[in-house]
């Protein structure tokens, strides 16, 4: 028990020799005090945006696929890459907080949180782009299995597609729960310091009635364990899932085996992207520089080179699968991606996803909060691309070449997409100003072992520390006695 | 269910270790803690104060059991009772394509299940309202309490006293609060 004395190798991950009390000043403080202008500003601007998505969506659904650019060949435009992007995006908050828990990595306590919020938020984008591409919407609930007076006709479950609306409603109630058990503990912190009314009437609400008791946190920590287990493999699957939408179809660009583990590591890679470039922001603007450190955006750029490179591999070998199997169409289709009509689509893709993550190799450019910002965006956008790339490349040209096409986006498909990006940046900004951004509880738990004055100091010196604070409060010397047992 | 007023005579500390030690040495000195509360998950805590291990994961495990018969039945029952239909002469009966839905059921029922169980085991509602002895203590703050009923003598009073002080709280005080007594399941979990 006690502190783990962690070698000084290990660089901190709080820094400014920060107490308890401060934490909960520092990451409570913004979420306490009145809105200030720019953050009204920004959540005015990108809510406006969001409602013109939102009307815009209506008049998609009020005059019908039809006012898209999709034909007969491109069944799948803007709408499903859309839908697959939100989906990658929506991988890093779960995988920060599940998969980097089980591996025991203390940095993710600084950015899980807001990651898992952005998880959310853009599952919640990802889904409205399946929902209106069904045309008539409003028989969304003939995709559930329920006994009905046609037949009754059950859902094919045989089929990825169904397979996708368990994974992924699966995949976004899991994580909205995981994030709110999360949560409860710090909301209750902010419960118990705001003065106000309505904010204390908000937060006692929202907090459940959360106390701190032993026993809660034993079922808390318990339950934080099975759920991380059980959303690990999760995160794996939904983007396995999603890939099979297409690897189970006779599509050439489609129909491989390699789709799964390539669409996840593609996914980790723009989520890590898109938290990076949220976080930087918000870490400088929240003033949280001592709790997302060097360190984390680090950490983050590390994943960012190894998943990056995991894609890379998997666009050469899809190339060498194309000219090894010797089927012509695979061939074609190929051909066809990297010098066809749309070949800049593919090398903005190879630029962006292949060649740009490997600067991260220099730990000079891993450790510039400038260039990993412009960086993370050239990700968002080359992960973009390589949705567009695999669904329109692989469908402009099929197999009657009467009917091959070249799809342009209508202004319908580009503002929806606009208004999705404006519904999350809402949703985000509120949430940083109503919740802890990052996970208070989490934090304050890892300061004894990753809190600069702990790293940075001998154990005699963290001794005599706490030693200081026992004697000013009249403290019985004995007690204080370095004896770290483990019972 | 009936909320028992309790008196409780508390004391705070500044840090987990001095907690966990002051812990240690009430239960040595014979004392029986009513309970603790901390801004975040004091390892070892609950050993220390010989509470039960919960139960909560073995919950999880029946959910998610649930959830695969579910899925793995219902699915089986209508492709090959209620509307088999054929593909082509393949199997009705097809597992491999039953594998990812089973999968998400499985999860689902497990976390739904268990972060119901959670919330409910510790009274954790939109609204709850629960006596809080200090609410320092969500913040940066370590309570140790314990019951005062009033059949305590004013020798067990300053016994408790004692020993919170030696074991080195910085604030000593009585609070009578409402505390409802745990059912079954909430003992079981």
């Amino acid at each position: 028990m006690g502190h783990a004395f962690v070698s000084p190798i290990r660089e901190p991950l709080i820094t400014g020799r920060k107490t308890y009390k401060q934490i909960t000043d520092d990451i409570c403080g913004p979420v306490e005090g009145p809105p200030t202008k720019s953050w009204l500003a920004a959540i005015s601007f990108t809510a406006v945006v969001a409602l013109i998505g939102f009307a815009t969506i209506g008049y998609s659904i009020l005059y019908g696929i039809g006012t898209y650019g999709l034909d007969r060949t491109i069944g799948w435009g803007w709408d499903i890459t859309n839908f697959v992007w939100w989906v990658g995006i929506g991988h890093a908050g779960t995988l920060i907080s599940a998969i980097l828990l089980l591996f025991r990595q203390k940095w993710r306590t600084g950015v899980n949180r807001s990651a898992e919020a952005m998880t959310i938020f853009a599952v919640m984008c990802a889904g409205m782009f399946p929902l209106i591409h069904m045309g008539r919407i409003w028989l969304m609930f003939f995709v559930f299995p329920y006994p009905n007076s046609r037949g009754p006709l059950w859902v094919n479950f045989n089929s990825p597609l169904l397979w996708d609306v368990f994974a992924i409603s699966t995949y976004f109630t899991v994580s909205l729960l995981f994030w709110y058990a999360g949560l409860i503990p710090d909301l209750a912190t902010v419960r118990d310091r705001v003065t106000g009314k309505w904010q204390k009437m908000l937060y006692s609400i929202f907090s459940f009635g959360w106390r701190g008791s032993a026993k809660e946190w034993q079922r808390f920590e318990s339950l934080s364990l099975i759920l991380a287990g059980l959303a690990a493999p999760l995160v794996l699957s939904v983007h396995t899932i999603v890939s099979f939408d297409f690897a189970t179809s006779v599509i050439p660009g489609w129909h491989t085996t390699i789709f799964p583990p390539y669409f996840v590591a593609g996914a980790i890679f723009s989520g890590f992207a898109m938290v990076l470039t949220l976080m930087l922001v918000a870490r400088k603007l929240l003033k949280l520089e001592d709790y997302i450190t060097i360190a984390h955006i680090e950490s983050m750029n590390k994943v960012i080179v190894l998943t990056g490179s995991i894609v890379g591999v998997a666009y050469i070998t899809e190339l060498f699968m194309a000219w090894y199997s010797g089927s012509p169409y695979e061939g074609y289709a190929f051909r066809n991606r990297v010098s066809g009509p749309y070949w800049w689509a593919y090398w903005a893709m190879m630029t962006c996803n292949v060649v740009s993550p490997q600067f991260f190799w220099v730990k000079a450019l891993r450790r510039n909060v400038i260039f990993t910002f412009i960086l993370s965006i050239f990700i968002n956008i080359g992960m973009w691309f390589e949705r567009f790339v695999i669904i329109v490349i692989s469908l402009h040209r099929d197999m009657l070449p009467s009917a091959w096409s070249y799809y342009v986006p209508t202004w319908v498909e580009v503002t929806i997409f606009i208004g999705t990006l404006g519904f999350f940046m809402t949703c985000f900004l509120l949430f940083v100003k109503v919740a802890p951004v990052v996970a208070v509880a989490e934090v304050k738990s890892i300061l004894k072992t990753s809190g600069d004055q702990y790293i940075t100091e001998t154990p005699e010196q963290v001794e005599a520390g706490i030693k200081g604070l026992a004697q000013s409060s009249g403290h019985y010397e004995s007690l204080i006695k370095p004896q770290y047992d483990d019972e | 269910m009936s909320s028992p007023s309790k008196r409780i005579l508390y004391g705070l500390y500044e840090d987990e270790e001095i907690l966990l030690k002051a812990v240690k040495r009430a239960r040595a000195e014979g004392l029986q803690i009513w309970n603790c509360f901390t801004p975040f998950p004091v390892h070892g805590l609950d050993h220390a104060m010989g509470l039960k291990d919960t139960r909560i994961h073995t919950a999880g495990f029946a959910f998610g059991a649930t959830g695969t018969l579910i899925a793995l039945t219902f699915m089986a029952w209508v492709n090959t009772v209620n509307y088999p239909i054929n593909f082509g002469g393949k199997p009705n009966l097809s597992l491999p394509a039953y594998v990812p839905i089973t999968f998400e059921l499985t999860v689902l029922l497990a976390s739904v299940g268990m972060v119901t169980l959670y919330l409910y085991i510790n009274r954790l509602a939109p609204g709850a309202k629960p006596d809080i002895l200090d609410p320092r203590t969500t913040s940066h703050l370590f309570l140790m309490g314990f019951e005062m009923d009033e059949s305590a003598t004013a020798a067990q009073l300053e016994d408790v006293r004692r020993v919170l002080s030696e074991t080195g709280a910085v604030e000593i005080a009585e609070k009578t609060i409402e505390d409802p007594e745990d059912g079954a399941i909430r003992q079981i979990f």
